[in-house]
């Protein structure tokens, strides 16, 4: 298809077509219901084919019906071209140095109001431009590496980046960024958190829950935060900073194997289970919450472990579940299941002899809970007792999530029986704790008076 | 006290030429060049929000909220990677925004942690009526674009705007007004308060589905602007489908002068303020161009001017009580010289203001500085003594035309409240700034932002268009209210009083008296009058305390029980004061008796001969008797005989007295 159609079809590219009318064109159109006179713009691929999109001189869209068009004039054309202007990000001496890995996410972004599309800034100069700020936090290099949505991260990108991470720790860097899409950030923080281990700087991943083409989007605080941490804070592990209440107001860091986003839309999705996080950020200050973290050392020193076995699978039980589930990962070859259990972690019998043949055929299951806070207790109820039997290994409170991620990355180095449990059981980066703090389950229920008082005053 | 600024301020405004609107002619205007534009916002009476299903219509007092939330808004970049001026202003005044919220009334989509619901479908419908009644040229498809707003009223930092169509028309009494677009949008929060760097808002009436409707400047003076103002709110009211009361309709007006810029007054309440805002407007945009003007033949190369400016030592300014504050919360004070600017700072710009208050208005706007936040050499009503102004003046080596500034500040603000004075006279070269301008009660205007650049709208990415189908049109087509233009007509037609139309109007009652006037045969001239003058008075008191249905139902109980017309305001004002007292009893407590006019006729000779008896000399006047006993018959005549046909016949029979004597 000709350039000048972009995303028209069927009808509507008919129409175009037949009145020699193209994007970007200036066009007068006469309809059964009026003038219309704009600037005609290019049409997302998935709208319908019955439309065609004008912007009018106001800034305002407006789409025509193409089955009421009479008449179609072009008289000016004026293509739209994509430019981000890059400011030099200025050096300050005595800053720490940052590096910001980007994967495909948009953490700053400006915006083309001819076509209304948002255009990704990422170059330190393109970041310097829309927040900067930045300057006066850290000195900052920029490098991409993917350009995926966080949907589509995985085992590849997660040991290219343990492996780039690795790089830029040996060449001397103060503190890594990481702008990720947040909607598998904590799978990626989970892998993250096992390929590298003793480490000498923090390691932060960002994202954002509003995009950066909006006023109140949180992407510059949450870059400005994650670059407070990353350059700043003595906390040398991989966490996820983001926001604390939905207001602005601070960042948490979440520690890498312990961190889940919890909701769909709120700014503040990301909750630290089972645990309290590891600081709060603002963008002058670093206030630690926990005591026992990685400290920050000189020395540039670092584990890299980037192996990953992909042949992993998280199975979320519900009731009635049938076994030809697992009879399926069986068949398909699979090394490793992750049950996400009801309750202390348990399944019904129906399961049985599917786990049992499973068990069999080599593959290593182990058992967590669909409740994500609390910790796997099979020894409590007889199903427990029969499922270990069978040979599901308990899982601690290793967070659903977690456990594959650590699984597929233990399978990756061995498929010895007895190696595999006690490297899944060994608590690697806090993945697994001794227990819970009392303060580690906090799901406040609205409409209790204590509740609404707290929520009064203070920003949820 | 007269001081020589004083003096300056009324000779400015001889200058500029400004007089009370009342002695105003439209040719004033036309010599100024005025044009107005209006932006006429109107809720609709959906049930339920714009974008999300919380209830619309449900407003809290300020204080009673479940949840606050802090938000802090940024300027994203534009097109040439530059901010707009908008953006970089409200950026600068580095505001903290607080959201209160109450559960009945928002949900996480108001505070922008939740992506839009479906469009509202009813919102479209309703809004259609409208657009047709507009004569607008109706979109094949509804494109979701977002209006940035940095100011904090609408949390996502942009309104989520629909054009729903484009270049409509309406008339008024001397000219077609043509409309840019209409549009349907939501509404923003209310502010609770605005102090230092903290705005307070409250999201109850955040959301709730607005139209705009967008005027081309074609009023050419104040009174136009109010007539298709008025003319626009008849127009939605006709339809129903908008919501009333107190902030439900509120007007954007746009006013421009020859050589003068578009200035928005925002957020104009009443309509009746319509008239004296513009007038003023275009005489401090005069007054604006006369200051550039003056100005340039001081300094021909303006782009040299710059203000200086010094901080002053606290402890020798203590003995002014309101420095005295401010040194005592540890404040700088800062003076600042204006080179070549004396007789300008008093210069008029509006009733009781001239140029140091349009500073003074940008210091609390900008830098956050609450007023009183500035002295200056010019004031009218001086705070400082000449003494002190000449050692501030001395200080600086400042000229005989010179003009200074004092004002205190914090620290933080220090910068920018220098930036801002600065730049506001920068401005001062260049003529009449964008602004937009809130307006107060008395018909004045004091600067609140600078008026954005048309570079601020951009697709909504989180809604899909909206087909506009040919038979949704025809549906609301055939829903359509009789035109405006035919029910003036129609008004003329039937002798109403013209002084009723506007709350005939306004409340939409056309229909109704239609209606009520076939039903009971009453001539719709006496319904105007029962609910424009009647109905309309008791509202003063407290409002309508029932549906307008029970006043059917009281003209039906009237028309049942055979009673004259006359009683039926008497029966309305007690029933407004008794809504649930049943029809009859009123007609007790009314102290209505059922006789028969003959009964009634009969007392009129008695009555003439007490009369005869009475002594004063303004008995003699004409009709005095026949007043009077009016005055006596009239309680037992009400509801029994028309007091028109009784009065007639008071009348007759005293002209046939008269023949006999």
């Amino acid at each position: 298809m000709l350039d000048i159609f972009k995303g028209y079809k069927g009808r509507a590219l008919e129409v175009l077509k037949s009145f020699q009318a193209r994007v970007w064109g200036d066009t007068i159109i006469d309809t059964t219901r009026g003038r219309f006179q704009g600037l005609i713009l290019p049409r997302s691929e998935n709208d319908d084919d019955r439309h065609i999109v004008i912007k009018l001189s106001t800034g305002y869209n407006v789409g025509i019906d193409v089955d009421t068009i009479l008449d179609m004039k072009e008289t000016g054309y004026r293509e739209a071209h994509y430019k981000i202007p890059e400011r030099e990000f200025p050096y300050t001496p005595g800053l720490p140095k940052v590096k910001l890995f980007g994967t495909g996410g948009t953490i700053a972004s400006r915006l083309d109001y001819r076509t209304g599309a948002v255009i990704p800034a990422f170059s330190p100069g393109e970041l310097y431009g829309a927040v900067p700020e930045l300057a006066d936090i850290c000195n900052l290099e920029t490098e991409k590496l993917f350009a995926v949505f966080s949907e589509n991260m995985g085992p590849e990108q997660y040991k290219k980046l343990a492996v780039s991470i690795g790089e830029e720790i040996r060449k001397g860097i103060d503190g890594i960024i990481i702008g990720h899409g947040t909607d598998t950030m904590h799978h990626t923080a989970a892998a993250l958190s096992f390929m590298l281990q003793n480490l000498p700087v923090p390691i932060v991943m960002v994202g954002s829950q509003r995009s950066s083409d909006r006023p109140s989007s949180d992407a510059a605080s949450n870059l400005m935060h994650a670059a407070m941490a990353a350059g700043h804070s003595d906390i040398a592990e991989v966490m996820v900073s983001m926001f604390g209440p939905t207001s602005d107001e601070y960042a948490l860091l979440h520690r890498g194997t312990r961190v889940r986003k919890m909701h769909s839309s709120y700014r503040s999705t990301f909750r630290t289970i089972g645990d309290v996080p590891i600081a709060m950020v603002t963008t002058d200050k670093i206030t630690p919450i926990k005591k026992d973290y990685n400290k920050r050392r000189n020395d540039r020193k670092v584990d890299v472990y980037p192996f990953f076995e992909e042949r992993v699978a998280i199975v979320y039980y519900y009731p009635n579940m049938h076994p030809d589930i697992i009879d399926a990962l069986i068949d398909n070859g699979y090394k490793g299941i992750i049950i996400a259990g009801t309750g202390l972690g348990h399944v019904n019998k129906p399961l049985y002899p599917a786990i049992r043949r499973a068990v069999e055929k080599g593959i290593h299951i182990f058992m967590t809970v669909q409740t994500l806070w609390g910790f796997v207790h099979m020894f409590v109820y007889d199903t427990g007792r029969d499922l270990m039997s069978l040979g599901i290994v308990p899982g601690e409170n290793l967070l659903p999530e977690v456990a594959y991620i650590k699984l597929g990355w233990v399978l990756g180095q061995t498929n010895d029986r007895e190696e595999v449990k006690k490297m899944m059981l060994t608590p690697i980066a806090g993945d697994i704790t001794k227990g819970e703090p009392y303060n580690g389950y906090l799901i406040f229920q609205g409409g209790i008076p204590e509740v609404e008082e707290f929520i009064r005053k203070y920003h949820k | 006290m007269s001081n020589r600024w004083e003096e300056n301020w009324l000779r400015t405004r001889d200058q500029v030429g400004w007089k009370d609107i009342w002695s105003t002619p439209a040719e004033t205007y036309h010599k100024l060049g005025f044009k107005c534009g209006l932006e006429v916002h109107q809720q609709l009476n959906t049930k339920e929000k714009l974008f999300c299903r919380c209830a619309t219509g449900i407003y809290h007092d300020f204080d009673d909220y479940d949840a606050e939330i802090v938000r802090r808004m940024r300027p994203t970049l534009s097109e040439l990677g530059e901010y707009d001026g908008t953006a970089l202003m409200e950026f600068r005044t580095r505001k903290q925004i607080i959201y209160r919220l109450k559960n009945d009334s928002a949900c996480t989509y108001e505070v922008d942690d939740t992506p839009p619901f479906l469009f509202n479908e009813e919102a479209i419908e309703k809004a259609m009526q409208i657009a047709l009644l507009l004569k607008m040229n109706i979109v094949g498809e509804l494109h979701i674009t977002r209006k940035q707003y940095l100011d904090g009223s609408i949390p996502t930092g942009f309104q989520r705007t629909a054009i729903l169509g484009i270049e409509g028309q309406f008339p008024i009494s001397n000219k077609i007004i043509r409309v840019i677009q209409f549009s349907i949008e939501e509404d923003s929060c209310r502010e609770v308060s605005d102090y230092r760097h903290t705005r307070i808002y409250y999201t109850d009436r955040l959301g709730m589905p607005l139209i705009e409707t967008v005027t081309y400047p074609d009023m050419l003076t104040p009174q136009e602007a109010a007539e298709a103002a008025q003319h626009i709110r008849f127009l939605t009211r006709s339809s129903g489908q908008v919501r009333t009361g107190i902030g439900a309709a509120r007007q954007d007006v746009n006013v421009s002068i020859n050589g003068g810029t578009r200035v928005e007054i925002k957020g104009v309440a009443h309509i009746a303020w319509i008239p004296k805002l513009t007038h003023n407007e275009a005489f401090r945009q005069k007054a604006m161009l006369l200051i550039q003007e003056e100005l340039l033949k001081r300094f021909p190369a303006p782009e040299n001017w710059t203000a200086d400016w010094i901080e002053l030592k606290s402890e020798d300014w203590k003995h002014i009580p309101l420095l005295q504050n401010a040194i005592n919360q540890n404040w700088k004070l800062i003076a600042v010289n204006l080179p070549g600017f004396k007789n300008i700072l008093s210069f008029f710009t509006q009733p009781g203001k001239c140029f140091a208050d349009e500073i003074s208005d940008r210091v609390k706007v900008i830098a956050c500085l609450e007023k009183p936040n500035l002295f200056h050499s010019e004031e009218l009503n001086p705070h400082l003594s000449d003494a002190d102004w000449k050692k501030l003046a001395a200080s600086f080596h400042a000229g005989e035309n010179d003009a200074q500034i004092l004002f205190w500040t914090p620290e933080e603000d220090l910068k920018t409240a220098v930036e801002t004075i600065t730049e506001r006279c920068q401005l001062a070269f260049k003529g009449v700034p964008n602004e937009t301008r809130k307006s107060l009660p008395h018909g004045i205007t004091i600067f609140e932002r600078v008026l954005p650049g048309p570079d601020r709208m951009y697709p909504d990415t989180d809604s899909a268009p909206i087909p506009v189908s040919d038979e949704q049109i025809e549906t609301a087509r055939k829903q359509l209210p009789v035109p405006l233009e035919q029910r003036f007509k129609q008004l003329q037609e039937w002798n109403v009083p013209p002084d009723t139309y506007t709350y005939i109007l306004r409340n939409n009652l056309m229909p109704v008296i239609e209606k009520m006037s076939t039903e009971y045969n009453l001539q719709p001239a006496f319904l105007a009058k029962l609910f424009a003058h009647t109905l309309k008075s008791l509202q003063g008191s407290k409002p309508l305390p029932f549906e307008i249905e029970r006043i059917a139902d009281l003209i039906k109980f009237v028309k049942s029980r055979k009673l004259a017309w006359d009683i039926l305001p008497e029966l309305l004002k007690l029933l407004y004061k008794n809504p649930n007292m049943a029809f009859s009893s009123l007609l007790l407590t009314l102290g209505y008796k059922q006789i028969s006019p003959e009964e009634i006729f009969e007392h009129i000779p008695t009555l003439h001969l007490m009369y005869k008896n009475f002594v004063h000399r303004s008995l003699r006047q004409p009709a005095a008797e026949a007043d009077w006993m009016m005055g006596c018959l009239r309680q037992a005549a009400l509801g029994n005989i028309s007091l028109k046909e009784l009065r007639a016949k008071v009348d007759a029979f005293l002209a046939e007295e008269a023949s006999h004597a």
